[in-house]
């Protein structure tokens, strides 16, 4: 088993760009085994971007990006994709397979990569259901069928089918209520408590950041600017910063604490 | 006393094998008394692994047995508690009905369905025409904009692909009813075949399906992606009836434009049969204009132009019902689409057999 504090996700000199537009430059960013690292920044600055190169969804225009310690980018495509499994991806609004069940969108990762018997299928999936907190009888709703916040938590429970190494998570506190966003919040810490997880937040949510996040890594002017811990943000004096973690929103989330 | 030794990768990957086993095992009979579970020979464990785990401890433990887990690490203990406190998954699943009584719920969805459907569309038809009420009370209310640029997008743009298609039908036409009259030596008559079908009933048919497949089509697209986008409810609350600005524009343009494309495709259809005329049967144009004129009399081009506007009027009326009807997802879009097309298509024959039976009895 790897050590815990080792890098699993080590970004070296990333430079993105969509034709003229340069989304990011120079960007450096390492992420431990274990921890739970956020990512924020402002509006349209490639905070998602970021994520999606990351997966691979986008190729990067100059740099390194190794997962696990491998390039990714320069396995052949069945070894990429035997990695790929290690981690888990929940996208903004779940990103469920519309035309299957919660509990079929589950099982799609153990139908395509191995071959169990789909009583053993039916009850991991009844597992993972449970994990995430939706109801037994979620299983065999269509996606359409579901609220907002609960659509998350089945694309959660799709994102944990393989026990992932590393959980993605794309925002997933928007568009949530804040009993909602409190309850996604303990989800994510009790996951990690229990499956040792290593997790990658992007993230606008100033509660969820001090709930979750042991660092926190901050984008800007196209590259990461800051990492560090919550008082390291609130020590820092970069004006954006500045006003992100001081504003009277950041205020009100830190008096909460 | 049962011993179950685990040891080695205990993750998903490698859990088939190890799963059909403890099942068995489990399934089968087992002497009362002590079983242990002997953690210290596994290197990696997962939620799955420890999932099957605790299932096998409690199908043993309800066999009577006390079953303990040995060599089990911290992280691994933190697993299985969390597994444990979620209980016996249910995944037991309702038996299917019988397959006689699915068929007759089916009939009867699919039956209150299809008279949902009727009264939802006539009472669509009378939201349409109240609103057609009000606009022709207001004739500044017209949207003339968009009127045209829907009479544009789905008649004009349509014009090449419905010339091509009644030229080639028109074609076909005769040349299959030349071969065919050639036997009794009528081939003189295929003028005459060519001039009453297409003018009638052909030219009116095939365009209003390339213009159900084309435009009604485009109609439940547009408005459905509207309304998934929520458009039409914004539209509604700054106060503006999309009945008004989506759906009349819409119904109005198609109306005026379908017969006006009918015109044309009888044409089509008429020089695409002139010209196979012309090779096969060595009849100059202007023998075949003549004979033409011979044939038809006002009430066969007449008959098919009357036709059109209602066509129209249902394709149009159809694939904005459809449009509105989407509901939140973009596969709803797709279904309402497909169900557009069809329906229309199906409306427009049914119609079209109307018309028959109704010339047919004024004796046109």
């Amino acid at each position: 088993m790897a050590q815990k504090g080792e890098p699993i996700i080590e970004v070296e000199g990333l430079m993105t760009r969509f034709g003229d537009h340069v989304i990011h430059e120079d960007l450096d960013l390492t992420v431990n085994r274990g921890e739970v690292i956020g990512i924020v920044g402002g509006s349209g600055t490639g905070k998602s971007v970021l994520l999606r190169t990351i997966l691979g969804l986008k190729k990067p225009d100059a740099g390194r990006i190794r997962v696990f310690g491998i390039d990714l980018a320069e396995l052949p495509e069945e070894e990429r994709r035997l990695h790929e499994r290690r981690w888990g991806v929940l996208f903004q609004d779940g990103a469920l397979f519309s035309a299957l069940t919660i509990a079929e969108n589950i099982q799609v990762p153990y139908r395509e990569h191995l071959h169990l018997s789909q009583e053993l299928m039916d009850e991991l999936a009844a597992i993972k259901i449970a994990m995430v907190g939706l109801r037994p009888t979620a299983a065999s709703l269509y996606p359409s069928e579901l609220s907002g916040g609960m659509r998350k938590r089945a694309g959660l429970a799709r994102a944990l089918a393989l026990d992932p190494e590393i959980l993605f998570l794309d925002e997933p506190t928007a568009g949530l209520d804040p009993i909602g966003a409190a309850a996604f919040d303990d989800l994510i810490n009790e996951l990690k408590e229990a499956l040792g997880l290593t997790v990658f937040l992007v993230t606008h949510d100033l509660d969820t950041l001090h709930a979750t996040c042991d660092r926190i890594a901050v984008l800007a002017e196209k590259h990461v600017i800051l990492v560090g811990t919550i008082d390291d943000m609130l020590r820092s004096d970069h004006p954006w910063i500045h006003e992100y973690f001081h504003g009277p929103r950041a205020r009100a989330a830190l008096a909460g604490k | 006393m049962l011993r179950i030794a685990a040891s080695g990768d205990w993750t998903i990957a490698h859990l088939s094998a190890a799963d059909g086993e403890l099942r068995s095992l489990t399934a089968g009979p087992v002497k009362a008394g002590r079983a242990v579970i002997d953690f210290s020979g596994i290197a990696r464990f997962d939620t799955s692994s420890a999932a099957v785990l605790e299932r096998t401890a409690r199908l043993l433990e309800e066999k009577g047995l006390r079953v303990e887990f040995e060599g089990v690490s911290e992280p691994q203990r933190r697993l299985l508690d969390k597994i444990d406190t979620y209980g016996t998954p249910d995944t037991s699943k309702a038996p299917p009905a019988p397959f006689y009584i699915e068929l007759v719920e089916r009939i009867g969805v699919t039956t209150r369905e299809i008279g949902e459907e009727a009264r939802g569309m006539l009472g669509f038809i009378g939201t349409v025409v109240s609103a057609i009420g009000r606009t022709a009370a207001n004739p500044r209310r017209f949207r003339l904009v968009p009127f045209v640029h829907h009479m544009e997008k789905s008649g004009f743009d349509a014009l090449p692909l419905v010339c091509l298609l009644t030229f080639l039908i028109g074609a076909v036409v005769a040349q299959q009813g030349a071969v065919q009259l050639r036997q009794f030596g009528a081939e003189v008559f295929t003028v005459n075949l060519i001039a009453i079908i297409f003018l009638r009933e052909v030219g009116l048919l095939l365009t209003a399906i390339i213009v159900a497949g084309r435009s009604g089509s485009a109609f439940t697209a547009e408005i459905g992606s509207m309304k998934m986008r929520e458009e039409i409810d914004a539209m509604r609350a700054l106060g503006l009836d999309p009945m008004e600005m989506l759906v009349i524009p819409r119904v109005a343009a198609l109306t005026v434009t379908l017969p006006l494309l009918t015109f044309i495709a009888d044409l089509m259809g008429l020089l695409g049969g002139g010209v196979v005329v012309f090779f096969m049967l060595d009849m100059s144009p202007g023998v075949y204009m003549s004979r033409v004129q011979e044939a038809v009399d006002f009430w066969t081009i007449a008959v098919g132009l009357i036709k059109a506007p209602f066509m129209a009027a249902v394709i149009a009326l159809v694939g904005c019902r459809a449009g509105l009807s989407v509901t939140g997802s973009a596969e709803s879009v797709g279904a309402m689409t497909t169900r557009s097309v069809v329906r229309s298509i199906f409306l427009v024959i049914i119609l079209d057999a109307l018309f028959a039976m109704f010339f047919t009895a004024v004796g046109i």
